[in-house]
């Protein structure tokens, strides 16, 4: 195997169009020679899903391999999974349960810190408006059948709609944009569009460094014959910028304009599937009214984009048969990123891309399993996506869990995760359970972040497997078990669902997540309408098949699922598994029939410049009847712009060696010497004018803090600043705070989807010293 | 022929909207989601009332109801949105009268003013009803 932190992609395996893209296994032990056994799993550092099998000799973990025969990956990994398994042999694995004592926490044992942790929810549950004191924020790196147990307990058990995932923060605008456009989440594609397609579009989405998989299959179809065209939508010059034939680098913010002048472009030079648009949309009309006034001069002119370019991004849209996109963060965490991502929908609508071979579409996710966190409802949803303005989706889920229906709560939209924060600042959420997730680190506004954790009013549990900049706030800190030593399924962006066996014990007292929700459930006494346990599953397979339960009949639905099935198939199998479909399914909407009926979908819909909500008689009234909705939305420009104090406009992201913030990936060796310390990349004209040399220590300040690391130049667009978002102080503690990119960025969210903007916050440079 | 005077009215009740609009983004900036998009809202009363100038008399009466805010804290926003859902209904409302108005003139002037702004005061209102609903609970039974 070639060195992959220097190629991070490896070998080129070209492949033709329609043929099965090659096998090519990827594998890396630490100490090469036997090894005691294999035990299957797949992918926790990305949304991609690659299979792999985990290497175990002497009770460690030694090693992966990809697994040859997965649907997902034929074998490959990234570098990430190459190497971030070491992370579970860490010596500062939090061991033991910690308990804060005045300015210091200590350790203790489980039943002090679950003691503290339930007399703690009695006292704030007791009385009216009890469930309103509590707030769950929890992660997309757990398993399935956790999420599930965590938002029964919270939804039926203290009925409570204060409980988000960190996946607010990474594909909340997916979810959105996929609901608002076709009635309900669920991503319409398969990774097998790469294998058929002509052009792939790449909206926002830095796939090489965020996916590295998929965009090895892109590659190896690029070096094939017959390769498909390419257009790069970013403001930075990425690896995919680089590759693509067409690349677009709009001013930050401006996203909205970009598609709308796109759109207008294929309506006016009759690219437009007329039958298609007829047969199965709703809007048309006034998507063309709409667009009608972003001809390209505007356009141009908006996102400062030359007009051939613009021209030449439509050619690529408008020739292809077969065209594959492709959306991220680019447009989830950027100005008005529902609306943005709903036109790249629009456009496989008016093309008649969908659900056929090659025309496919990924809304991407950016954390390994925050599809389930979608599906169950633990992120701000409810659980098999149901509606919480439909009263008879509450009805199920009542009868499922034997509950009064009026114990769910369903009066308003589930609370976000800003929002949750906004009462923890208030104080009227007086106890916080942070699961798998770093806020201290990545939520927008450090600091307010840090002074609403350290707020001696509010108790915080952290539930995670090292000390971080999180658990060093918390009241109480919960050990955990990891991917590699706990069981459990999970999904990856294409529907595909894997299951994960542990390969070893969890260190010292460390405990499943699945164990600890199940243990404070049992400890809290949440019984069904019947005075029977809530809770009535003590296992992952039981949490599963309750799971299945709560799927069945719905989009996601896993009831043909077994993890018997998982464990005898090759390969991992896509949802809706069902009696019907025992094999799994490859693309949604195959028949152009959308989850819009009313008695199915998701939401009722929301205007798309204020978030404000539809009524189901709005909704029925547009008899969607599986139509999907043209969702037709004018460009404003963002909350921050660009002035005299603060001329450039940052945006931050990823780096192909890191992981959200480190806390596995800077504990891997190879992994952390790649990408040890953050920096910040400048366009040369701005470095001029500012007197900045390559190499030279730069303090990036906006209204909220700064940061100060060596500037790169080069690798963006003028007048845009860009700082990866994974550093923060557990490993550099004299640094704070002026290492973490969300020192800089700013508390605002997108109205609809209620992602926050990380990608628009207005700043200047200086050189230091 | 009252119309005139009618206009002024519901001209001066634009601008009022779009300065309750103002003040609340001004008290409650500590709501990340308000300030940035009820500046929007008030740019939106600006450009209802500017396009009704040109058929507005200036000294009409003043509106019937006026924004009895900003006022702090979680309760004082429920009362300003309650404010707010009351001046963007009167608006609203003013929309329907003027557009009868309009019809009973056969002025297709002043008719194509309201088409194009009544629907932008009702997903204001729309939205006022959302944001109202979700802050009403933890406001009133939790804090």
């Amino acid at each position: 195997m070639v060195d992959r932190i220097a190629d991070p992609w490896g070998e080129r395996t070209p492949y033709s169009p329609g043929e099965p893209w090659p096998v090519r296994v990827d594998e890396h032990l630490g100490d090469p020679g036997p090894v005691d056994g294999w035990h299957r799993s797949a992918s926790v550092l990305h949304s991609n899903g690659d299979a792999m099998d985990i290497a175990v000799r002497g009770g460690r973990i030694v090693g992966v391999r990809g697994r040859a025969d997965d649907r997902v990956n034929h074998g490959r990994l990234g570098p990430k999974d190459l190497y971030g398994w070491q992370a579970n042999n860490s010596d500062d694995r939090l061991r033991r349960p910690l308990v804060r004592d005045g300015d210091r926490l200590v350790e203790t044992d489980w039943d002090t810190a679950m003691d503290r942790i339930v007399a703690r929810s009695r006292e704030l549950l007791d009385g009216p408006g009890g469930w309103g004191r509590f707030g769950f924020y929890t992660s997309g790196q757990l398993f399935l059948e956790e999420y599930y147990t965590l938002a029964v307990i919270g939804k039926a058990g203290i009925g409570t709609p204060h409980m988000d995932g960190n996946t607010r923060l990474c594909t909340a605008t997916a979810g959105q944009a996929l609901k608002a456009s076709f009635g309900t989440d669920g991503q319409p594609g398969s990774y097998t569009d790469i294998d058929h397609c002509d052009a792939i579009a790449l909206w926002g989405h830095n796939v090489a460094e965020t996916q590295t998989v998929l965009w090895t299959r892109m590659l190896d179809r690029r070096r094939g014959a017959h390769p498909p065209a390419m257009l790069a939508v970013d403001p930075r010059d990425t690896p995919v910028a680089r590759e693509a034939d067409v690349h677009l680098a709009p001013r930050a913010g401006t996203n909205l304009a970009l598609m709308n002048g796109q759109l207008r472009e294929v309506i006016h030079r009759g690219a437009v599937d007329k039958d298609y648009v007829a047969a199965h949309t709703l809007g048309f009309e006034e998507l063309c009214q709409k667009v009608e006034a972003y001809p390209f001069s505007r356009v141009a002119e908006i996102c400062d984009v030359p007009v051939a370019d613009l021209e030449r991004a439509a050619d690529l849209l408008c020739e292809a048969h077969r065209l594959l996109s492709t959306v991220l963060q680019g447009f989830y965490q950027s100005n008005q990123a529902t609306a943005a991502s709903c036109q790249v929908n629009n456009l496989h609508l008016l093309r008649g891309m969908l659900g056929r071979p090659g025309a496919g579409l990924y809304q991407m996710n950016g954390q390994p399993t925050a599809q389930n966190t979608r599906e169950t409802g633990a992120d701000g949803d409810l659980p098999g996506f149901r509606n919480w303005a439909n009263q008879a989706h509450i009805e199920e889920l009542a009868r499922l869990w034997n509950v009064e229906p009026d114990m769910i709560p369903h009066w308003a939209p589930p609370t976000h995760a800003m929002q949750i924060f906004r009462y923890a600042e208030q104080g009227s959420i007086k106890l916080l359970w942070i699961s798998a997730t770093n806020p201290a680190v990545s939520l927008p506004d450090l600091a307010r972040i840090r002074r609403i954790l350290a707020d001696p009013g509010l108790f915080v549990i952290a539930q995670d497997i090292f000390p971080t900049e999180t658990t060093e706030l918390a009241d109480v800190v919960l050990p955990a078990a990891t991917w590699g030593e706990k069981l459990g399924t999970f999904t990856n962006v294409d529907r595909t669902v894997h299951l994960s066996e542990p390969a070893v014990q969890p260190p010292g007292e460390a405990r499943p997540d699945l164990d600890i929700f199940l243990d404070y459930a049992r400890r809290m006494d949440f019984r069904d309408r019947d005075g029977k346990p809530l809770i009535g599953w003590s296992d992952p397979e039981g949490a599963f098949e309750a799971w299945k339960a709560c799927s069945r009949g719905r989009p996601c639905d896993y009831s043909g699922l077994t993890y018997e099935l998982l464990r005898s198939s090759g390969s991992g199998i896509q949802w809706p598994c069902t009696a019907d479909s025992p094999q799994g399914t490859e693309r949604l909407y195959v028949d152009g029939v959308f989850n819009t009926a009313p008695d199915m979908c998701e939401t009722y819909g929301n205007d798309m410049l204020t978030g404000a909500a539809y009524t189901a008689e709005e909704y029925k009234a547009k008899q969607p009847d599986g139509r999907a909705f043209l969702i037709a939305v004018d460009y404003h420009p963002s909350p921050e712009v660009p002035d005299e104090e603060y001329p450039l406009l940052l945006t931050t992201g990823r780096t192909v060696y890191q992981f959200h913030t480190r806390t596995k990936t800077g504990r891997a060796a190879e992994l952390d010497a790649a990408a040890p310390e953050v920096w910040v990349e400048l366009h040369p004209d701005d470095a001029t004018r500012h007197g900045i040399q390559d190499g030279d220590k730069v303090r990036v300040t906006s209204r909220r803090g700064s940061v100060s690391a060596p500037a790169r130049l080069g690798g963006v667009r003028p007048g845009v600043v860009f700082v990866p978002f994974h550093y923060g102080y557990w490993d550099r503690p004299d640094a704070q705070p002026h290492r973490a990119a969300n020192e800089l960025t700013m508390t605002a969210w997108d109205p609809v989807s209620k992602q926050p903007l990380f990608k628009v916050a207005a700043v200047n440079v200086a050189r230091e010293g | 022929m009252h119309l005139d005077e009618y206009l002024g009215t519901t001209h001066q009740a634009q601008t009022a909207l779009a300065g309750a609009f103002r003040q609340v983004a001004d008290a409650h900036g500590d709501e990340p989601d308000l300030a940035h998009l009820c500046e929007i809202l008030a740019a939106q009363c600006d450009t209802h009332a500017a396009r009704l100038k040109p058929f507005a008399p200036a000294d009409a009466d003043a509106p019937t109801h006026a924004f009895g805010g900003p006022r702090s804290g979680p309760l004082g926003l429920l009362r300003d949105l309650l404010d707010l859902y009351v001046l963007a209904s009167a608006c609203d409302m003013a929309w329907t009268i003027v557009g009868q108005a309009a019809r009973g003139a056969r002025n297709e002037d002043l008719l194509g003013v309201v088409t194009a702004c009544e629907s932008e005061t009702a997903i204001q209102l729309k939205w006022l009803t959302t944001r109202i609903k979700q802050a009403a609970p933890q406001t009133l039974v939790v804090a």
